[in-house]
């Protein structure tokens, strides 16, 4: 019978299953990280447990690092309990080990999901798991990736093993072409507009598509980091040429002849002809535009060149008092056209979009501007997702055009992603964010989120409100 | 975890409807970083005169003299007596954390609330349903008698009270072996042990390269 991908990760995986369907999964990458490890780790400790494999480990400190003064090391970590966080991270990887570890202040430290696959230790045909929800970024590379919970880790950490059911399946096939100034954040956000924040609820999703193909690595990983914001654990998207191309020469990606024997089975990590989803949605690259959110919930999307909604034209009475709630707390009018919505403060970065793409992109429209950040704006923060993505943004001067035209440039790390460290929005402010959660509060007690893509976010930055990136193109 | 067998042990009443889990551990006690150290903290708002904050002092703190549990006839109990829907609201973990390193080890309630309910099986903290009049009577008897005792028999699946009434309680199979045995989730699966040795040896030969564990 014809399987999808999701089908050939799940079997290939299955340790042992009960008749309820209830199995053991075995799993590969384990992505640690010091907000939700300390309680394993000490669960190990009380238990008399060890790891049963250090070296599926990869760990880093990424949530509540600083971005800024770097050069005060530990003692720049203002909050004492984020500072024992890190602190205890350091000595649980030293007494119990792992693969990797790229500590606070390392050279290759960085945002959890933007460093497993930049090193390569996130590899096709793999279950990875962290205890973090937007571990779906992972499935960009033909893997079963999802977040888990603390004692799941846990029992990850323990046994290598995860108690699980298999999910539901959905296809989203995107074909055709994105218009010039339109990314996979774009993408994903039409996405989940379109099925709304419960569409992919009990579903793994597989993205398919010719405008899916067409995407970069960075691209597709933005694009299964919002999975999780459509409802789904998992998002996923078939092995080809552009993921091998990326892989090659990675720190931990196989060599050599291991290399070959390698690819050639990730080259049947793909969905077979025929195969059967559970549901298929469909849509067409052309038609999607450059999408920014007005509410609080990634469903409560509109397109650049719409407007904030009026409660008044919708019928259902809950969808109605979920709209005026959503509208109270933004501080948005009903009608009000997007591109007069005017913004605080500007953040380019978390685990959707930090990678060197997204800050070419940003560096693309500050060039194309050819002006400073407006001088309306407060603060207009880019925070690279990674050591790595840093050094290379530096390499090609981006950091520059940037600066220039008065963008703060950044240490890597989540930053203003969860506000768990200094960079928060202040009560009211306003924010064009290329991060993945506008919920009340989630970027400061009563900020204001909108999200969208890191090109629209920089031209927010410029003008002061949001514009039209398309037509700079 | 520790094995439930037979319990023998001194009961508090806690005669009040939906204690949620942030009244049972409050939300400023989760950003510590271990699983243990919580059984101060358990109803903290409701246990000391002051505001309690991670890394304070408890012995040093107001107690609230009203507090049930703070009570010298309660003091050594480990088994709570309260009313329906208990534990509810929030997810965390950290509120059978706190009961279990308290000293509870059954919790009698008419009703849960369903993630907790859970959790505390995970912790080797056993919840158990008995009929409301049933949870009225033992809380005015419990109130009534000083030093009342309850005696809950998991093989047999009842409650032993003082005057020998035996009070029978439901529980799944599963979870009963597992409490039995003191196998947690992790122990339960450690018991595949060779399962997942031999399925790991299959695919670490067939795919080595996911078992790499040197930085070339
Ligand atoms: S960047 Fe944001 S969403 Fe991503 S891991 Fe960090 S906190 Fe979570």
């Amino acid at each position: 019978m014809p399987q999808t991908l999701y089908d050939k990760l799940w079997d290939s995986h299955v340790v042992h299953s009960e008749e309820d369907g209830t199995a053991l999964l075995y799993i590969d990458r384990h992505l640690v990280h010091e907000v939700t490890s300390p309680q394993a780790f000490e669960g190990l400790r009380v238990a008399g447990r060890k790891l049963w494999r250090a070296d599926s480990i990869v760990c880093t400190a990424d949530h509540n690092t600083p971005t800024t003064d770097w050069d005060r090391g530990i003692d720049g970590i203002a909050d004492p309990i984020a500072r024992e966080q890190v602190v205890t991270l350091d000595r649980n990887i030293r007494a119990f080990g792992s693969l990797a570890y790229f500590p606070f202040l390392d050279k290759q430290q960085g945002i959890v999901h933007v460093i497993g696959p930049e090193q390569g230790a996130t590899l096709p045909g793999m279950t990875v798991v962290c205890g973090d929800s937007h571990t779906s970024t992972h499935g960009a590379f033909a893997c079963l990736a999802h977040g888990i919970g603390t004692s799941e880790v846990e029992h990850v950490m323990a046994t290598q093993c995860l108690v699980a059911k298999k999910m539901k399946s959905m296809l989203v096939r995107i074909d055709g072409a994105l218009p010039a100034g339109v990314t996979a954040k774009d993408m994903a956000l039409a996405v989940i507009g379109r099925i709304g924040t419960a569409g992919g609820t009990g579903c793994a999703i597989e993205f398919a598509g010719s405008a899916v193909r067409a995407l970069s690595m960075e691209g597709r990983m933005t694009l299964c980091n919002m999975a999780i914001e459509a409802g789904a654990r998992a998002g996923m998207i078939a092995f080809d040429d552009v993921t091998a191309a990326y892989l090659k020469g990675r720190a931990f990606a196989p060599k050599g002849a291991e290399w070959d024997v390698a690819v050639a089975y990730w080259r049947t990590l793909k969905s077979d002809e025929g195969a059967r989803f559970d549901a298929t949605v469909e849509m067409r690259a052309e038609e999607i535009a450059p999408q920014v959110t007005w509410g609080t919930s990634p469903e409560m999307v509109v397109t650049v060149d719409g407007r904030v909604p009026d409660p008044e034209r919708e019928k259902d009475a809950a969808r109605r008092s979920g709209i005026e709630a959503a509208l109270k707390y933004m501080g948005l009018a009903p009608n009000t056209p997007m591109t007069e919505i005017r913004v605080d403060r500007v953040f380019i970065g978390s685990c959707t979009n930090s990678r060197i793409e997204d800050i070419r992109q940003a560096a693309w429209v500050v060039r194309r501007l050819g002006r400073r950040v407006a001088s309306s704006v407060k603060q207009a923060l880019v925070v690279p997702g990674s050591g790595l993505v840093k050094a290379q943004a530096e390499a090609e001067g981006l950091d520059r055009v940037l600066k220039d035209a008065g963008f703060e440039w950044r240490e890597p790390g989540c930053s203003m992603c969860l506000a768990m460290n200094a960079d928060r929005l202040e009560p009211g402010e306003r924010c064009a964010s290329t991060s993945n959660r506008n919920f009340e509060g989630r970027q400061g007690a009563g900020g204001r989120t909108h999200l969208v893509s890191p090109a629209m976010a920089a031209a927010a930055a410029i003008e002061g409100r949001f514009a039209d990136v398309r037509k700079l193109t | 975890m520790e094995k439930f067998v037979q319990h023998k042990g001194l009961a508090a009443p806690m005669d009040r409807e939906n204690v949620d889990t942030d009244a049972i551990i409050p939300k400023q006690f989760l950003k510590s970083i271990h699983r243990t150290g919580f059984g101060e903290n358990l109803f903290d708002a409701w246990r000391y005169l002051d505001t309690g904050e991670p890394g304070m002092d408890n012995a040093a703190r107001p107690l609230n003299p009203d507090f049930v549990l703070n009570q010298a006839r309660y003091r050594g109990a480990s088994i709570l007596v309260a009313g329906k829907n208990f534990g509810c609201g929030s997810s965390r973990e950290h509120a059978p954390w706190a009961l279990q390193q308290y000293g509870f080890r059954a919790i009698i309630a008419p009703s849960f609330a369903d993630i907790f309910f859970n959790n505390c099986y995970k912790n080797g903290l056993l919840p158990i349903v008995l009929e409301a009049g049933t949870v009225r009577r033992l809380i005015d008897a419990i109130k009534g008698f000083v030093g009342y005792e309850l005696v809950v028999d998991l093989e047999a699946q009842t409650v032993r009270t003082p005057d020998a009434e035996a009070l029978a309680f439901d529980i799944t199979p599963h979870r009963k072996y597992c409490l039995l045995n003191g196998f947690d989730d992790i122990g339960l699966t450690l018991r595949s042990a060779d399962k997942i040795r031999a399925f790991e040896a299959e695919r670490r030969a067939r795919h080595p390269y996911y078992f790499n564990s040197r930085v070339a």
